[in-house]
């Protein structure tokens, strides 16, 4: 960056300085939190096992709605602000699935449900992909030689469009869900509680994560996706059609966005126009903590999250609390991003990135 | 897409004048003047249409009247009287004398088609302030290039400053410097707003400092990313700041209210006839806006200055190409840093002046929202370009007060449906951010420095020509 020689060095005398300070401020940090968890579960093992569970859910939920920011980021080098939004709607298309198309409620039986989630998962992850493409079609497509921050920008004016499209849709309030997912026991041990509509989450998101990695690391189309986002001049040399295989990308993306929305309506049971813009925020938090680009990364990531916002909501001894949340991850999001941006599983690129 | 939609576009135009025998060569060897008379004739009848469309002639004819004078008068600008260049000065004159006068005719304006009712003063006051945040931020985007998303995080310390300094706030301290309108022994602190403002936007500046040295080495979105954190961060603190460790920094949801209003005192009163305090003095919003266009014009002056001096000159260079400008020799850290303080500054005073203005700083009033505004208004206007921002903060501000529900109400009532179009207000804001980033990204008066850069993408090498597949 430099050709100057006392810049250089200067920068280089910044660098060293830095490599000192963070990994003490790290393990320091680490240190505070592993002492509170622990005394946190010396003091009600069980019911700090209850917690994890409720983290392990929320972690889930992320980790679909981080996947589609990585994967957006990984191939474009975008941040993809009306991802959150996109979510948003996808949640609003399983509220409207299972409300009008099916009218569940909470005494449907086994196969009912499983077909009624079957359906609405399909129809929701459908709906956001194709949004989600066309918002690149649209939005990000003719910026693509601007500056880096044009389409930044005009992702940011997308959100808050399909945001009024949410409101044009179902008013401003919330829009409730039945809890049709069953609450009974999955097992209690010793206090430690694991509940049905929990493990439904899980259940329906690790297959929609298996068919992922399986798309990207096994197929041809996978291979494209692989490609452009390595090198989109020499993709296009091979003879990759770069832009279809964008198109693709954010069509899964948003597909995954729907997945999350589905799972979003269903466990938590209500759903609004802003849902999406914090919820976003705060799976895109969890992909720049695992590492933007990286999909195991932002699944790590997003369980970090889950867990980080479970115990400091759940846990009694000395947690800041629900009004602190957004704090704590935004904290985390811009330690991360000064210290360590390549974040937990990322490596360091030449950009800084 | 844009640029093949505007060729055919005009390609179209001209087939159709060819034929009426007027081809482009014949109508650029016309004389320059003879071109802008047919010009303005076409735009009279445009406004002709669109009054006979719309309704009122009164009212209509003012506008007419306005583009007819903008379009037929020659090139004013260019005036020089001996060696003074009073040309350059007619607008901002003109434009000055307008907000001056504006309380006193007001009255007597008649109304628009579709837009209602002239703003009222309190919208006028709200239409400065944001001006001025916007010419603020307009350091950061317009000149430096650098994405602020939390410019919302500068507003709030603005407001909470004037909070903290001139209300009751710390019930604990009695500290009264030259405050007026308070009884003699008030709880709190009560410094004059003249002293407020200043010391607001050095305390922003010094936050901005301190948010912007760790971030501002890292690259343009990752940077916005940050300061969006930032800024969402700001008001949760200010929201659950009731009981930090016990104490009561910012009295939580309820806000720090009533703040102190400005006032010169008895003395200037009697020796000058400046108003002594803005409550008591009868016409408080006329007061206040032309306060706060004196503040506009003193933001405006240091944003022209600070564009020409050296530092200026580095933002712009690191905006067009930061490899380029550290290769000659700008401290990168240093010149984004100094664009960081003097927005966050220019932001801290409007967001202190406006807490005095609505007499309390709430933590609701700092949402994320607020940012993507201040941001809108810089991009609609063009980045760079200080009239442009202007004309950006005063039509969007304008909107957000008055227009959008004058132009829903007159929406309803002629075409009959039934939208609250208030309620679409972000969404409206976020359409015309698309839009212009996608057909004129350079905003509606660029600067042309900013326009060829925003049309070739000096920033990054353009790796992949979408148009061309």
């Amino acid at each position: 960056m430099a050709t100057h020689a006392h810049i250089e060095t200067s920068v280089r005398l910044r660098r060293s300085a830095g490599a000192y300070v963070t990994p003490v401020l790290a393990t320091a940090l680490l240190a505070v939190l592993i002492v509170w968890l622990g005394i946190n579960f010396v003091k009600g093992p069980a019911y700090f096992f209850t917690i994890s569970f409720i983290g392990l859910t929320n972690g889930a939920v992320y980790a679909l709605v981080a996947l589609g920011y990585t994967l957006v980021y990984g191939i474009l080098g975008l941040i993809n602000f009306a991802h959150g939004d996109v979510f948003m709607l996808g949640g609003m298309f399983s509220a409207t699935m299972i409300l009008s198309a099916f009218h569940l409620s909470t005494h449907a039986s086994t196969g009912e449900l499983v077909a009624a989630i079957l359906v609405s998962l399909f129809v929701a992850m459908a709906a956001c992909g194709l949004i989600n493409a066309t918002i690149e079609r649209v939005a990000y497509r003719p910026l693509r030689g601007a500056s880096r921050l044009a389409p930044l920008i005009t992702a940011i004016g997308m959100s808050f469009i399909l945001e009024d499209v949410a409101i044009a849709w179902k008013g401003p309030g919330y829009t409730a869900v039945p809890a049709v997912l069953p609450h009974g026991q999955v097992f209690s041990i010793d206090g430690v509680v694991y509940t049905w509509e929990k493990l439904i989450v899980v259940i329906i998101t690790v297959p929609v994560l298996a068919a992922l990695i399986w798309l990207v690391q096994r197929t041809r189309q996978g291979k494209a996706m692989r490609a452009t986002a390595q090198d989109r001049d020499a993709a296009a040399m091979m003879g990759i059609d770069v832009n279809r295989t964008i198109s693709f990308t954010f069509l899964i993306a948003g597909a995954l966005a729907g997945a999350g929305g589905l799972v979003y309506a269903l466990y938590f049971g209500q759903i609004r126009y802003d849902t999406g813009f914090q919820l976003g925020l705060i799976a895109f938090t969890a992909a720049v903590l695992g590492g933007i680009g990286n999909l195991p990364g932002a699944v790590l990531g997003a369980l970090c999250i889950g867990f980080i916002q479970a115990y400091n909501e759940g846990l009694t001894w000395h947690a800041p609390g629900t009004n602190w949340t957004e704090s704590i991850v935004f904290s985390i999001l811009i330690l991360i991003l000064v210290f360590r941006p390549e974040g937990l599983l990322g490596e360091r690129t030449p950009e800084g990135a | 897409m844009r640029r093949r939609i505007a060729e055919r576009v005009s390609a179209a135009w001209w087939a159709a004048l060819t034929r009426a025998g007027l081809s482009p060569a014949r109508w650029q060897a016309l004389p320059r003047l003879r071109r802008r008379a047919v010009k303005s004739v076409l735009w009279v009848a445009v406004g002709l249409v669109l009054v006979a469309a719309f309704g009122t002639w009164k009212a209509s004819a003012l506008a007419v009247a306005a583009v007819v004078i903008l379009l037929v008068v020659p090139p004013y600008q260019k005036l020089m009287v001996g060696r003074f260049p009073l040309g350059k000065w007619i607008v901002p004159a003109a434009a000055i004398a307008i907000v001056i006068s504006y309380p006193y005719y007001l009255n007597s304006m008649p109304q628009v088609p579709i837009f209602g009712p002239f703003p009222m003063l309190s919208t006028m006051v709200a239409m400065m302030i944001f001006s001025m945040m916007a010419l603020g931020l307009n350091f950061v985007v317009g000149y430096a290039g650098l994405l602020d998303l939390g410019y919302v995080a500068f507003y709030a310390m603005g407001a909470y400053m004037a909070g903290w300094f001139a209300s009751d706030q710390f019930s604990k301290q009695h500290l009264d410097l030259g405050a007026v309108g308070q009884t003699a022994g008030a709880i709190g602190f009560h410094f004059s707003l003249w002293l407020v403002l200043p010391m607001a936007g050095i305390a922003t500046a010094i936050v901005g400092v301190i948010i912007g040295l760790p971030t501002l080495r890292l690259r343009g979105d990752y940077l916005a990313i940050v300061t969006l954190g930032f800024g969402e961060i700001m008001p949760q603190v200010a929201n659950n700041g009731n009981s930090l460790f016990g104490f009561n920094l910012t009295n939580g949801p309820e806000g720090i209210t009533p703040i102190d209003s400005p006032g010169f005192g008895g003395w200037l009163h009697q020796h000058l006839h400046l108003p002594a305090n803005y409550v008591t003095v009868g016409n408080y919003d006329a007061v206040f806006l032309w306060t706060t266009l004196a503040l506009v014009i003193l933001t405006v002056f240091c944003s022209v200055r600070l564009r020409d001096s050296r530092l200026g000159r580095a933002w712009i260079a690191i905006r067009e190409d930061e490899v380029a400008a550290a290769a000659m020799g700008i401290p990168l850290m240093r010149t984004k840093t100094w664009a960081y303080a003097t927005g966050a500054f220019f932001g801290g005073v409007a967001g202190a002046l406006y807490a005095s203005y609505k007499s309390g700083a709430f933590p609701n009033d700092f949402f994320f929202q607020i940012s993507v505004f201040i941001l809108c208004m810089v991009i609609l206007g063009g980045m760079g370009n200080i009239w442009g921002v202007i004309f950006g903060a005063c039509f969007l501000s304008y909107l957000d007060r008055e227009g959008l529900s004058n132009v829903g109400a007159w929406m309803n009532g002629h075409l009959g449906t039934h939208v609250n179009v208030p309620l679409y207000e972000f969404g409206i804001y976020g359409a015309i951010i698309v839009i212009v980033m996608l057909f004129r990204p350079e905003g509606l008066i660029p600067s042309s420095r900013r326009a060829a850069e925003l049309h070739e993408g000096v920033h990054d090498d353009p790796l992949y020509d979408a148009e061309t597949v």
